[in-house]
C-alpha cells in the first residue's frame, strides 16, 4: 500500500475514533449531565442574565423556529452593513475596498446559511475586521444554529419528549461554549504551531532568492481556519482556501483540517444514539452514510490516481495522478478524499481546484451535494437524512402493507407532504437555476462567465447552483460569478436551501411529538435494522438519480466519454 | 417573533465579543510563542529574509531548480489555480508548450521522464513543493551549469527532501526554495 493511500485511510479511521467519545460528550452536554467543561456554567448564566433570557422557559417547536429566524435576521443585517462599509472601517491594513451591494448581499447570505460561495478572494475582497467580525462570527453562530435545530428534533425523538423541547437560546449557546469554541481553540493551536499565520500584520514585501520583489498576504487566519472546518462552513481566509500554503502548510495540517470538518457530522450521529437512547439506530445511520460516502469516494480516488488521459497521450508519466489544480504536499489521493468529504459534508472548503478535477470526480462531487445527506453539514446533515427516513418509512409501509410509523408515531399525510416538498425543493432549485443560467448564457455568450468550453463549462454552472442549494460553498471556480446575476440568483437559492430544510424537519418532528405513542409490536416496521438502512439508501439514491441524472449526463458524464474515447 | 428580537440583539453583541474579539486575540497570543511570532515562517539565506518557507516563489534562471507552473505567476498578494478542465483544448495546448519548453532547457531528457507536476499548474499558484522526480529530472541541467557532479546534486536532494509524515503517511516532496538555498551554499 502506498503512503498516500495509507494517509487517507488513517485520517478516516482517526476521525471515527475521535467522533465516538465526542458524540458521547455532546449527548451529555445536552442532557445536562456532568462534563469537564461545567466550570463554564457561571459564564453562561451571566451571559443569559445580561441578555435577559430565561433559559428555563421551554419552547414549542414553533417558538424554536421563530427564535432561530429572528436571530438569523439580525445577523444578516449586521453582516450586510459591515461588508458594504468595510473599506472605510478600521483593521484594514491592506487598504481593501468595500463590497458592492450585490456582492455584500451574496456574501452575507452565504455565511449566514453556513455556506461559503465566496464570489470574492479573501486577500483583496475582505478586511481583517470583516474576516473576523463577520465571517468568523457567522462561522461560529451558523454552525451553532444547525446544532440547535438538530437538538430540537432529537428532543422530539426521546421517549419522554413531553418534558418539553428545551430552550433555543440555551441549546444554541451551549453548542458554542461547550463544543465549537473549545474544540476550535485546540485545532487553531495545532495550526498555529504548524506555521499557519495568526498575527495581525498586513501584507509583507519580500525579496525572493532571485532578487524579485513580491508581496505576501497574511493575517490572523488560524482561528478562522479552525472554525471554518469544525463548523463545516468552509470559507477560507485566502482565495484558494485550504490549497493555500499558509492556510494549510503541510500534510499534518491537512490531516487536522480533514478530520475537523468530518468530526462533528459523525459525532452528532453518535450523539443522537446516546441522547435518545437508541444506539442501534445511530449505528445503522452511520453505516448507511459511510457506505454512501465510500460509493462516491472510491471512483474519485481511482480517477484522480490514474491521471489525465489527455496528458498521458502526450507521453507524460501520470504516476503522481492528476496534478492540475493540486498541491504536491497533499498529493492526488488526499486531494481526492478532501474533495469528496467537503462535498458530502457541505463544508465547501477545498485543497484542490474542483474545476480541474477529472469528470468522474466532478460527478461524484456533484452527487455528494445533490444527496447532501451522507454525514452532511453541522446539524443539518442529519436533518436532511431525517426527511429521507420519513419518506423511506412511508414507502416501506406501503410496500409491506403496514401503517407507516417512525419511532412509535404514525406518519400521516401532513408530515409526508412536508417531507416531499423538502425533498423536491433541492432538485427544483438546482435544475431551474442551471436551466435559467444556461438560457441566459446561450442567449448572449458575451457575458463571458465560463472558463472552459463545452460540457465542462456547463458543469461549472450546474456546480454553482448545486453548491448553493446544498449550502456547500465549493465551486468550479473558473466560473465568473462576481456579477449581479450570480450574486443575486445564488443568494436566493442559498436562503431557500437553508431555512426550508431546517423548518421542514423541525415541523415534522414537532407534529410527530404531539402524537400518541403506539407501543412497538411484532407488526412494527423497525427503523434500526440493516434492511431499513438499505431502504433509506435506496430512497436517497433513487431520488437523486431520477432528479439529477439528465443534468449529469449533459455535463461531467459527456466530458468523461469525450476524454476517454 | 418580536419577543425574541431584543434578547437576540444582546446575545449577538456578546457573541461578537467572544467569537470575533476574544477568540482571535487568544489564538494570536498563542501564535506569539511560535516561529516568527505567528506571522508566517520565513526563509533565510546568510541571515537575510528571502521569502516564506511555505510560499512558493518563481525561479527563472536555469541555474536554479524550477517549481511548478503557476496561474498567478507566484504573486502571493493573491492566489489561484488555473481552473482549467481536463479536456479543455486550449489548456492541453499550454501543457504541450510547457513540455516543449522543458525539453529545450533540459537537453538529453526524455519526455517520459517528466513528472506531471512539472507541467501542470498547482491549486494555489503558490505551491512551494515539487515531487522528488521533478527535482531529479532537473539535475543534469543544474550540474552542468553549476560545474558540479550529478552525484553531489542528487545527494543534496536526498538531504533536503521531506519524508512522508511519520514516514508512512502522504507523499514525499521537496521544497524548491529550501533546495535552491542549499544549492547556493554547496
Amino acid at each position: 500500500m502506498n503512503t498516500e493511500l495509507a494517509g487517507v485511510i488513517a485520517t478516516f479511521l482517526l476521525t471515527v475514533v475521535l467522533a465516538i467519545p465526542l458524540g458521547k460528550y455532546i449527548a451529555k452536554v445536552f442532557s445536562g449531565e456532568k462534563t469537564l467543561l461545567d466550570f463554564l456554567a457561571p459564564v453562561e448564566r451571566f451571559i443569559f442574565r445580561i441578555c435577559g433570557i430565561d433559559v428555563n422557559k421551554q419552547m414549542t417547536w414553533k417558538q424554536h423556529l421563530l427564535a432561530l429566524l429572528a436571530i438569523n435576521m439580525l445577523w444578516f443585517v449586521y453582516a450586510f452593513v459591515m461588508l458594504l462599509t468595510q473599506g472605510s472601517l478600521f483593521l484594514n491594513p491592506d487598504g481593501n475596498p468595500s463590497m458592492s451591494p450585490d456582492l455584500s448581499f451574496n456574501t452575507a447570505i452565504s455565511f449566514l446559511v453556513n455556506c461559503n460561495l465566496q464570489h470574492y478572494s479573501g486577500e483583496t475582497g475582505l478586511t481583517y475586521l470583516t474576516q473576523l467580525g463577520v465571517i468568523t462570527f457567522l462561522q461560529f453562530v451558523s454552525a451553532a444554529t444547525g446544532i440547535a435545530a438538530l437538538v430540537v428534533v432529537f428532543n422530539t425523538m426521546r421517549e419522554q419528549s413531553k418534558d418539553g423541547l428545551g430552550n433555543f437560546f440555551d441549546i444554541f449557546l451551549k453548542s458554542l461554549t461547550r463544543i465549537l469554541i473549545p474544540i476550535s481553540i485546540v485545532i487553531a493551536t495545532l495550526l498555529v504551531i504548524s506555521g499557519t499565520p495568526s498575527s495581525f500584520d498586513g501584507k509583507d514585501i519580500v525579496r525572493t532568492l532571485e532578487g524579485e520583489t513580491v508581496q505576501v498576504s497574511r493575517g490572523p487566519a488560524a482561528g478562522m481556519i479552525a472554525i471554518k472546518h469544525l463548523g463545516t462552513n468552509g470559507g477560507g481566509w485566502f482565495g484558494v482556501n485550504s490549497a493555500h500554503p499558509l492556510e494549510n502548510p503541510n500534510y499534518f495540517t491537512n490531516v487536522v483540517e480533514m478530520i475537523s470538518q468530518v468530526l462533528l457530522p459523525i459525532a452528532l450521529i453518535f450523539a443522537m444514539g446516546y441522547y435518545i437512547k437508541r444506539k442501534k439506530l445511530a449505528y445503522v445511520i452511520f453505516g448507511v452514510m459511510t457506505f454512501g460516502m465510500l460509493m462516491f469516494l472510491i471512483p474519485t480516488m481511482i480517477a484522480e490516481t490514474n491521471g489525465n488521459p489527455a496528458i498521458a497521450k502526450m507521453g507524460i508519466d501520470q504516476s503522481l495522478g492528476s496534478m492540475e489544480g493540486k498541491e504536491v504536499r497533499f498529493g492526488s489521493q488526499a486531494s481526492a478524499y478532501w474533495s469528496i468529504v467537503t462535498t458530502v459534508i457541505s463544508t465547501g472548503s477545498v485543497n484542490s481546484m474542483h474545476d480541474s478535477s477529472m469528470p468522474v470526480s466532478n460527478t461524484m462531487q456533484l452527487l455528494g451535494m445533490m444527496t447532501n445527506a451522507f454525514y452532511g453539514g453541522c446539524g443539518v446533515g442529519i436533518l436532511n437524512y431525517y426527511i429521507f427516513m420519513i419518506i423511506a418509512v412511508f414507502i416501506s409501509g406501503l410496500m409491506v402493507g403496514r401503517t407507516p410509523e417512525f419511532l412509535g408515531r404514525k406518519i400521516e399525510a401532513r408530515e409526508m407532504k412536508i417531507a416531499t416538498i423538502i425533498a423536491l425543493l433541492h432538485p427544483f432549485l438546482i435544475l431551474v437555476g442551471t436551466a435559467f443560467s444556461s438560457y441566459v448564457f446561450t442567449k448572449d455568450t458575451s457575458v463571458g462567465w465560463l472558463n472552459n468550453p463545452g460540457y465542462h463549462g456547463y458543469s461549472e454552472m450546474l456546480y454553482e447552483y448545486t453548491s448553493a442549494a446544498a449550502n456547500n460553498g465549493s465551486g468550479m471556480e473558473g466560473l465568473g460569478d462576481n456579477n449581479w446575476f450570480w450574486n443575486i440568483s445564488t443568494g436566493f437559492v442559498l436562503i431557500l436551501g437553508r431555512f426550508l430544510p431546517i423548518i421542514g424537519p423541525v415541523a415534522i418532528a414537532g407534529i410527530l411529538a404531539n402524537k400518541k405513542i403506539i407501543p412497538e409490536s411484532a407488526g412494527t416496521l423497525r427503523t434500526d435494522t440493516g434492511i431499513f438502512g438499505v431502504m433509506t439508501y435506496a430512497v436517497i439514491m433513487i431520488l437523486a438519480a431520477l432528479a439529477f441524472f439528465p443534468a449529469l449526463v449533459l455535463g461531467p458524464l459527456s466530458e468523461y466519454f469525450t476524454l476517454y474515447n | 417573533m418580536r419577543t425574541y428580537i431584543l434578547p437576540s440583539l444582546k446575545l449577538t453583541l456578546v457573541l461578537i465579543i467572544v467569537c470575533s474579539v476574544l477568540y482571535p486575540l487568544l489564538i494570536s497570543a498563542i501564535g506569539k510563542f511560535t516561529h516568527d511570532d505567528g506571522a508566517g515562517v520565513k526563509a533565510y539565506e546568510h541571515g537575510l529574509v528571502v521569502g516564506y518557507e511555505n510560499v512558493g516563489q518563481k525561479f527563472i534562471a536555469d541555474t536554479y531548480f524550477q517549481g511548478r507552473p503557476s496561474a498567478v505567476d507566484y504573486n502571493a498578494a493573491g492566489s489561484a489555480g488555473s481552473n482549467k478542465g481536463p479536456s479543455n483544448p486550449d489548456y492541453l495546448k499550454i501543457v504541450q508548450e510547457r513540455i516543449d519548453t522543458f525539453l529545450i532547457h533540459n537537453p538529453g531528457i526524455k519526455k517520459s521522464e517528466i513528472p506531471s507536476d512539472l507541467v501542470t499548474a498547482s491549486g494555489s499558484g503558490l505551491d512551494p513543493h515539487i515531487s522528488i522526480q521533478a527535482a531529479k529530472v532537473q539535475v543534469p541541467r543544474i550540474a552542468k551549469l553549476r560545474n558540479r557532479t550529478e552525484k553531489e546534486i542528487y545527494q543534496l536532494i536526498d538531504k533536503v527532501k521531506e519524508e512522508p509524515m511519520l514516514s508512512v503517511f502522504g507523499p514525499e516532496r521537496i521544497n524548491v526554495l529550501k533546495l535552491n538555498i542549499a544549492l547556493n551554499t554547496l
